[in-house]
């Protein structure tokens, strides 16, 4: 790996990144065995510390990390201990004293692990962070796209619905775009990020021409409580401009895969025929996250990709 | 006590002058300004190299007294400044409790003279509280002795207000200064809308926040005749209003900041905290558009908006970490180097800037050479390399971006009333 941290696809070689996607089909036929457990991070730990809720990140990373065969420390920190008068940094440099190998972190403010990995001696891996990145999950979507199409170059991927707050965006745009896909971005003018199209994607505030010819879409989590924020009206409005239901599906290519980080809200953005549907990749997701968090707990952790590989 | 400054190149763009001379210097006041002086008895001080300035004036700094004196103390603050070269600052009143008050100005004033190296002069507010909600008592903040009012660090949203009190403090000639910021469209954002927040995942500012109030406060200037000076200004579309005031005989003036003519939202990659100020960096565009406002003479004053914070207050994740940066010791070496060297601005706009402009706009009798003036002088070295490095800065916060960096301009020595408080050259 060209960095000892994980802290977003911006960085992250291309070759890094095809290693990290080779090793986690090794690792998806081992966790679809009877023992799922590989003796490789023995005597190592890695620390989730999620300041923000979640399950499904937080659990993937936990057991991503048990089959490696790695010591779990699980801590879910409510902002609140800020107001304890504990800073971030207190609360980290306490964990690193008790010697954790990798340090994975949730943080609702950008940045985070960037700064954190300026500070401490553990290992760095981002598990989102703020509307910055969201590195694992862009990699288990390049993963699920590659293991549905064959291959993720030349193939045309919508992002559908808040662009802007969206870290789960910001990861798939490096990626997609670093591995030679063609990536647009679909939703709300108010939920599209200013000069975004710098970042070498297509914006489309038209959900058909949008979604027009696409070999993949993926469907991001529309947050609720944005609404208060002005960005846009109603839920009711969103759903019959932005959400993608069988018919407006047939706008893209007929084998297009549908794709979401979950948790999904059904009927709002996505309706559950598309996403209990033929085309829909979703629970698969969850199982590819599990194996695209083992190689790179596995990498990170000091382990070279042919030595599983070859 | 006479003090003879020898061979110097004097600046002192109030009189025009630009030329090697001498300044003689007696009972704290400028006594002539001269080739070839010669004095029996006056101490000399050999200014060869150097540039003979008169002391800088800063109208933009937060000294944090009271109520935030492990940021800054108006002793810590003056320090900073005498090292920055400034002899004179206004300090804004957003402290606690804010100078909306006769005693709280009456208050800065007496720790101005009890400290005894600078003037430092207060701000006072023009709401009370600055909540923006009513009116301080502007008459009696002037009487105590402040130099402008402003409540800095928030804007008066509400137009009626600023309508009032740009009518009001027009009875004593006193300049408003409006910190432009509609807080509708800022919301709770750090960072400067455009890619570089869209990349790094940040809420953006979008220039417009800072413009609607520009151009509101420019247009009830314009229909009251009140004094008005906008601080920090950031953006393109700010000059081009700016612009828009002047030349429709607005009684307008504004102000820009080292780090924005500096720095730009690309230096946000790393998500240090000492790039976090408020008004955001902005664009590279604006940044030449700042540049180009100043060389125009449409922006009349360089200010630091020195914010000192301590590290706990900017060691701290990115969304709530403190906004603003030390700025009084860096001010000179960023000017020679960002404005000077470049071509910019002549050394005599530049200094212009930081003396006579907002000498002007506060009404003070500071900030020339003149003869009979207070001998308040900066004798510096534009050829002369600076590390800034944290022993580099005097006050007592190091918040800066510059740190790391090597620049030109050095301020040598500073004179206040003839006294020599940073510095000597012998």
């Amino acid at each position: 790996m060209a960095f000892r941290h994980l802290l977003g696809l911006q960085e992250l070689p291309k070759e890094d990144i095809q290693n990290i996607l080779k090793l986690a089909v090794t690792f998806k036929d081992l966790i679809l065995k009877p023992v799922k457990k590989v003796p490789t991070l023995k005597g190592k730990t890695v620390a989730n510390f999620f300041f923000e809720p979640s399950t499904r990140t937080k659990t993937s990373f936990e057991i991503a990390a048990k089959r490696l065969s790695a010591d779990v420390l699980n801590l879910s920190i409510s902002t609140s201990s800020v107001v304890k008068g504990e800073t971030l940094l207190d609360t980290l440099k306490t964990i690193e004293a008790m010697q954790v190998d990798i340090v994975v972190i949730r943080h609702s403010v950008s940045g985070v692990p960037f700064m954190l990995s300026q500070k401490i001696k553990s290992v760095v891996v981002n598990a989102g962070d703020g509307m910055h990145e969201h590195p694992t999950q862009g990699l288990l979507d390049l993963f699920t796209i590659m293991d549905k199409k064959g291959k993720i170059e030349g193939q045309t991927v919508a992002l559908v619905g808040d662009i802007a707050h969206s870290r789960v965006a910001r990861s798939n745009i490096f990626g997609l775009i670093k591995m030679g896909a063609k990536v647009r971005v679909v939703g709300p003018a108010t939920l599209i990020p200013r000069d975004v199209q710098k970042m070498g994607v297509e914006v489309f505030t038209d959900l058909e021409s949008g979604l027009k010819g696409v070999d993949v879409i993926n469907i991001l989590r529309m947050q609720l409580e944005r609404q208060k924020k002005y960005l846009f009206p109603t839920i009711r409005e969103y759903a019959m401009l932005f959400g993608v239901n069988s018919k407006k599906l047939k706008w893209a290519k007929p084998d297009c895969l549908v794709i979401h980080p979950g948790p999904m809200n059904r009927g709002i953005e996505v309706s559950p025929n598309v996403a209990d549907g033929p085309q829909s990749a979703i629970e698969e997701q969850v199982t590819n996250g599990v194996a695209v968090r083992m190689a790179v707990l596995y990498l990170m952790g000091g382990g070279k990709a042919n030595e599983v590989t070859d | 006590m006479k003090l003879l400054i020898k061979n110097g190149f004097v600046v002192d763009p109030a009189n025009g002058r630009e030329e090697k001379c001498d300044v003689l210097v007696a009972d704290g006041k400028i006594s002539k300004v001269a080739k070839n002086i010669t004095e029996a008895g006056a101490k000399i001080i050999d200014a060869s190299g150097c540039i003979v300035v008169p002391g800088f004036i800063d109208m933009h700094v937060h000294f944090r007294e009271p109520g935030f004196e492990y940021k800054e103390t108006i002793e810590t603050g003056s320090r900073a400044a005498a090292r920055g070269g400034f002899t004179t600052v206004a300090c804004m009143p957003n402290t606690d409790p804010a100078l909306d008050n006769q005693a709280m100005v009456e208050f800065v004033n007496m720790k101005s003279k009890q400290v005894g190296l600078i003037d430092v002069k207060a701000i006072g507010a023009i709401t009370k509280g600055r909540l923006g909600q009513e009116l301080a008592p502007i008459g009696e903040l002037f009487k105590a002795g402040a130099v402008a009012i402003s409540d800095d660090g928030s804007t008066v949203m509400n137009a009626e207000i600023i309508r009032r009190a740009l009518q009001y403090s027009k009875m004593f000639n006193i300049t408003l200064i409006e910190h432009c910021e509609d807080v509708n469209l800022a919301s709770d954002a750090n960072a400067n809308e455009g890619y570089n927040a869209t990349v790094l995942g940040l809420k953006g500012i979008p220039a417009a926040a800072e413009e609607v109030i520009a151009a509101r406060d420019i247009i009830i200037a314009r229909e009251t005749g009140g004094r008005l000076h906008l601080a920090h200004l950031s953006t393109a579309g700010s000059v081009e209003l700016l612009k828009w005031g002047k030349k429709m005989g607005v009684n307008v003036t504004a102000e820009v900041t080292p780090h924005h003519f500096t720095l730009d939202d690309s230096c946000l990659k790393g998500y240090d905290t000492n790039f976090k100020m408020n008004p955001p960096l902005r664009s590279k565009e604006d940044v030449a558009a700042l540049k180009k406002a100043l060389k125009d003479g449409v922006i009349d004053v360089i200010a630091t908006d020195h914010a000192p914070h301590a590290e706990l207050d900017k060691d701290v994740e990115w969304n709530q970490a403190a906004y603003g940066i030390v700025g009084l010791e860096t001010a000179f070496p960023l000017i020679i180097n960002g404005l000077v060297k470049p071509g910019v601005l002549t050394i005599s706009q530049a200094i212009a800037k930081i003396t006579i402009n907002p000498a002007k706009i506060l009404n003070l009798d500071r900030g020339t050479l003149s003869e009979g003036a207070p001998a308040d002088i900066v004798i510096a070295d534009t050829e002369k390399m600076v590390d800034i490095n944290k022993e580099f800065f005097a006050g007592q916060s190091t918040n800066s971006p510059f740190i790391g960096m090597k620049l030109f301009g050095s301020v040598e020595t500073v004179m206040k009333n003839g006294r020599i408080i940073y510095g000597a050259k012998n």
